[in-house]
């Protein structure tokens, strides 16, 4: 069953789409909606130096995603604010992952698939790694849930109940770095944001817990994630795109019909 | 003891904002800390929890020492969906029973289905009061807990706490404006301008010309402020936070 290129593309989108967002919610809560943007232009660096040393892209990625979030980090609040640094981050990285790409002369690679995702081209190795990714990205957030949803809240209350934002922010970073990893061969680099942002935006509306939200999250990423590569497969479109699209439509959708929805009930008990 | 700080000294940058403090609070003892603004209270707070590291100084306290913190405010961003009753079990669990007495303790019953977000100022003072009181602390620290209640709520505030030392037995350490109100519930008074200008009982404090000198008062237009607050408290400033 793992041979059909199409299940194997769908559990990569499950995969991805369950450690995405749960994640997301985190990025939304803690208005890192950027940082998420940054991480994944900084592993257009991160492909180009895997190329040039010949390691796998998973490893590279990770690398320079996490170092740049370091880099960020530690530079942030020395007299520049966060955003100016995440975007002097991410678009240098950008550009120089680009020009570095360039000069592969001898690999012939194509820059599409890393920016928008392959995932018709999922293999068994990156079925590993992308649940093997999914799964730390998982239990990080499990086991870290308390800690990382008070610190979030509040880090005066996170320290008075002993936990340490710092550690807690640390522990989010690299997950981060893990999911725009695993998730390049799915949506590409350019939409990694979105499978991190848009369930989560989505579930937001139907949530009254941080559990909810999360969960309800996890839900319609891998509802999007099936439906969309069902949708590509029929009207023949790209696939990291069209899950991007249906994760879209279902955000305006729920969003349309709750603001709708009480009015005409307002209408009907007033008439 | 529960928490001694021997010769404390908190620098911001360049900057001292706390200055050779000697401290030590006792079981069930209530401590008042009183300071004009930006006179370091805050600042002391969170020394205390271990927000903020001194840089000189000795911060001892009694081994497992359970604190209760009641910030002086919160933001809770409204895109964070919590009912009370998910806060109250935030970083662990408890029973469905605790938390409804930590409620009613804190004058807040029957608040567990609402969301944070919908809650007004006061409520979520109580609600943050409550949650403080949940692990049964030694020690309740509370800042300005008092923001956004009336004069009277204040002073119901005021006793409540002074009835939840006599029942948990904890030592409290607040932050107040009001030694008027706070008086009859404190044991001690400290007051604060970057060092401890003078300590004591209350009437010892609100007689003494240091606390006169701290807040450029006599006797009589304190009273007169004093009303005139009440009348407008929206002319109240307001204590800067520094983290």
């Amino acid at each position: 069953m793992f041979d059909d290129f199409l299940v194997r593309a769908m559990l990569a989108s499950v995969g991805v789409a369950l450690a995405a967002a749960p994640l997301g919610c985190f990025v939304i809560w803690r208005r890192m909606a950027y940082f998420g943007d940054a991480t994944a232009h900084a592993a257009v660096l991160g492909i180009a130096l895997s190329l040039t040393l010949s390691v796998p892209i998973f490893a590279g990625v990770l690398v320079v995603c996490l170092l740049m979030a370091i880099m960020v980090s530690s530079l942030t609040g020395r007299g520049f604010a966060m955003d100016t640094m995440l975007g002097v981050a991410s678009h240098s990285s950008l550009a120089i992952g680009l020009v570095a790409v360039s000069f592969l002369s001898g690999v012939r690679i194509d820059l599409m698939s890393y920016l928008f995702g392959d995932i018709l081209a999922v293999g068994h190795m990156d079925l590993m790694v992308i649940w093997g990714g999914a799964l730390i990205v998982l239990g990080l957030i499990v086991w870290r849930w308390s800690g990382l949803l008070l610190s979030t809240l509040n880090s005066d209350l996170a320290l008075a109940s002993g936990f340490n934002p710092k550690q807690e922010q640390l522990i989010l970073t690299i997950a981060l770095a893990i999911v725009v990893a695993v998730a390049i061969k799915v949506v590409g680099v350019l939409l990694i944001a979105a499978m991190l942002i848009v369930p989560a935006a989505t579930a937001r509306t139907f949530s009254s817990t941080p559990e909810a939200m999360a969960i309800i999250a996890a839900c319609l990423g891998v509802f999007c994630g099936i439906s969309g590569l069902q949708a590509s497969y029929l009207m023949d479109t790209p696939t990291g795109p069209t899950i991007v699209c249906v994760s879209a439509f279902l955000f305006i959708v729920t969003n349309l019909v709750v603001r709708i929805l009480p009015l005409n009930g307002l209408t009907k008990k007033n008439s | 003891m529960l928490i001694k700080c021997d010769k404390l000294s908190v620098h911001f940058g360049k900057r001292k904002v706390l200055s050779n403090i000697n401290l030590s609070v006792n079981p069930q003892e209530i401590v008042t800390v009183l300071g004009p603004n930006g006179s370091g209270k805050t600042t002391l707070f969170k020394t205390l929890i271990g927000a903020l590291h001194p840089s000189s100084g000795v911060l001892k306290k009694k081994p497992g020492l359970k604190i209760g913190y009641v910030p002086q405010r919160l933001h809770i961003d409204e895109t964070l969906p919590m009912t009370v009753k998910r806060f109250m079990n935030l970083p662990s669990g408890h029973s469905a029973n605790t938390v409804a007495d930590a409620l009613d303790h804190a004058g807040v019953p029957h608040l567990d289905k609402q969301q944070i977000m919908d809650l007004s100022g006061g409520q979520f003072q109580r609600v943050l009061l409550a949650r403080a009181l949940l692990g049964n602390p030694d020690l309740l620290l509370l800042d300005e807990a008092t923001q956004g209640l009336d004069h009277r709520g204040s002073a119901d505030f005021y006793r409540q706490i002074a009835s939840v030392r006599d029942k948990l037995g904890c030592a409290i350490v607040m932050i107040s404006h009001e030694l008027h109100v706070v008086m009859r519930q404190t044991d001690r008074v400290i007051c604060l301008n970057g060092h401890i200008c003078c300590q004591g009982k209350p009437e010892t404090v609100s007689d003494s010309p240091e606390y006169h000198a701290l807040f450029g008062l006599d006797k009589e237009s304190e009273a007169a402020l004093y009303l005139h607050q009440g009348h407008h408290p929206h002319t109240q400033t307001k204590q800067p936070s520094y983290v």
